[in-house]
């Protein structure tokens, strides 16, 4: 057990060590209790637009009950959080947070919204912390046939980024399921009463194909998968074109518009002219490089960049890891050195993510 | 372990001549050969015979990083001074360094692990040793922690 943005988590559950938990999840079916993070409901009638206001997606052209990643953004562009934002309708969406960030998004819904329901007295935006609730990730190719043997609803409809409720269980408890996760994989995100989070967990973890999987092999999947952690890879100083999260920002977003987001001339600036910096992907010779190692260009001479995550992939059995360079050295091929305990290695920057994903589409 | 080698060679060479023999052994094994540890986890055992201390990481370190994926190793030949890093064993999770816990000379490097680094988890007091190095300060040794104090810091680090 470690702590963890304030909770004690598991690294790994009883003796699986980390390779074997990771590559359960490549080949069966692994179990997160991701119950940690927060979840978030935000309705009424000007809830797209208050959304609007602090992200860049184009969440009028999201469809109902279909999910984007998208990012939090403070007055400078720079990245708050990192969230995934279901709509199910134009007056109700479904929010995920890391629980890492939870006093600062906290602090900016609370901010945000003060101030928009007072300039919007008649149509206020109500704003829900789902307390308690739990929230599982089913992750793996088996996932799908797990989760459809313990519900009537067809899943088979329901494609990657698109959410559906479900009756799950033999109690027949109505969860929110959302196809998605952070492993690369295909798999579910379900939100579950608070009452009923412990039975349903059991139902699941149950099944002979499923394995419990602690904090470590999420890492590891989600490098692989080249997805972000926040506190490591991103940060309020970063932001969304940095960190190659470009697509995040809604074309109809980049005009001028009645609701602009948050650092929106610093976004736009960096789009047409580059950033500074931006994060890319490495495989590194010799030893892994990990957070805080210093990236060179392939002289040595000069430092470029910097390492955010690395690990050893237990999938590729090389050396991955992401980081940000400055601008120009960024294209894929590109041969760097990276810096592990003083000693200058063999680095190129590889395109991300590093494990093919398998999505169900 | 090369102290157990003449041991086995001699109970197949002359009968008469094993007991004495492995007694012998016996008893300056117990007499002189010590195992101790650092406060890094580390263990050292010291043959002062030959001057050679193997090194490697003990039982506790294994289980706190997981399995080990990487092993660096000094190159035989170079000179440390105790408390240098030498190295790193790596797990997916994390990379943890090696100190060296005496000074001296490398004298080997176990090759097996660039192939096998699993012995790490497998055999960390035996197979999965890291290295020799032939003391300069054999008092150094002297000073590390014996298997009740390493006990004790372990009880205290959890």
């Amino acid at each position: 057990m470690v702590p963890f943005a304030g909770w004690s988590m598991p690294l790994s559950y009883g003796d699986v060590g980390q390779i074997a938990a990771h590559n359960h999840v490549r080949t069966s079916a692994g179990l997160f209790d991701v119950s940690h993070m927060l979840q978030h409901r935000f309705s009424g009638p000007t809830s797209q637009s208050f959304l609007l206001s602090l992200c860049p997606s184009s969440l009028h052209s999201l469809s109902p009950f279909t999910s984007t990643l998208s990012v939090f953004l403070n007055e400078s562009g720079g990245i708050i959080d990192d969230t995934i934002i279901t709509k199910h309708s134009s007056d109700s969406f479904y929010v995920v947070t890391n629980a890492g960030r939870s006093t600062e998004d906290c602090e900016m819904f609370q901010t945000a919204l003060s101030k928009w329901n007072a300039e919007n007295p008649s149509d206020v935006v109500k704003w829900e912390v789902l307390e308690g609730w739990g929230l599982l990730a089913l992750q793996g190719p088996k996932s799908s046939e797990v989760l459809q043997s313990l519900t009537g609803t067809s899943l088979e409809g329901v494609n990657f980024g698109q959410s559906v409720y479900a009756e799950i269980g033999k109690d027949k408890i109505k969860c929110h399921v959302a196809r998605g996760g952070y492993t690369g994989e295909d798999g579910f995100e379900i939100s579950i009463p608070p009452e009923n989070t412990i039975s349903i967990t059991e139902e699941i973890s149950n099944h002979p194909d499923v394995q419990l999987i602690g904090l470590g092999a999420r890492d590891s999947l989600r490098l692989e998968a080249g997805m972000c952690l926040y506190g490591h890879d991103l940060d309020e100083t970063i932001s969304p074109v940095e960190a190659g999260l470009s697509w995040v920002i809604g074309k109809d977003r980049r005009t001028s518009e009645e609701i602009p987001f948050p650092g929106k001339s610093r976004i736009l600036e960096e789009l047409s002219n580059a950033p500074t910096r931006r994060r890319v992907g490495f495989e590194v010779v010799g030893a892994p490089a990990r957070e805080g190692c210093k990236v060179f260009d392939a002289s040595g001479e000069k430092e470029i960049g910097v390492i955010t995550s690395g690990i050893p992939s237990p999938t590729l059995g090389t050396n991955i890891a992401m980081g940000y360079v400055i601008n120009g050295q960024h294209k894929k091929g590109t041969k760097v050195k990276i810096e592990v305990r003083k000693k200058l290695r063999e680095g190129i920057v590889k395109s991300m993510p590093f494990v093919p994903t398998k999505y169900y589409k | 372990m090369s102290v157990f080698r003449p041991l086995l060679r001699n109970v197949t060479t002359t009968r008469f001549r094993i007991n004495t023999r492995v007694w012998t052994n016996t008893i300056i094994s117990k007499r002189f050969i010590a195992t101790r540890y650092t406060v890094d986890h580390e263990w050292v055992s010291f043959d002062p015979s030959s001057n050679i201390g193997t090194v490697g990481i003990t039982d506790y370190a294994q289980k706190a990083l997981g399995d080990v994926v990487f092993v660096e190793l000094p190159g035989v030949g170079s000179e440390v001074a105790q408390s240098d890093p030498i190295g790193a064993v790596e797990s997916v999770k994390a990379a943890s360094d090696i100190y060296a816990p005496v000074s001296g000379i490398i004298e080997e490097i176990n090759e097996t692990l660039s192939d096998q680094p699993g012995l790490l988890n497998k055999s960390p007091m035996k197979d999965g040793w890291l290295a020799k190095i032939k003391l300069s300060e054999p008092s150094e040794f002297e000073a590390l922690l014996n298997d009740e104090a390493y006990k004790a810091h372990c009880e205290g680090s959890e």
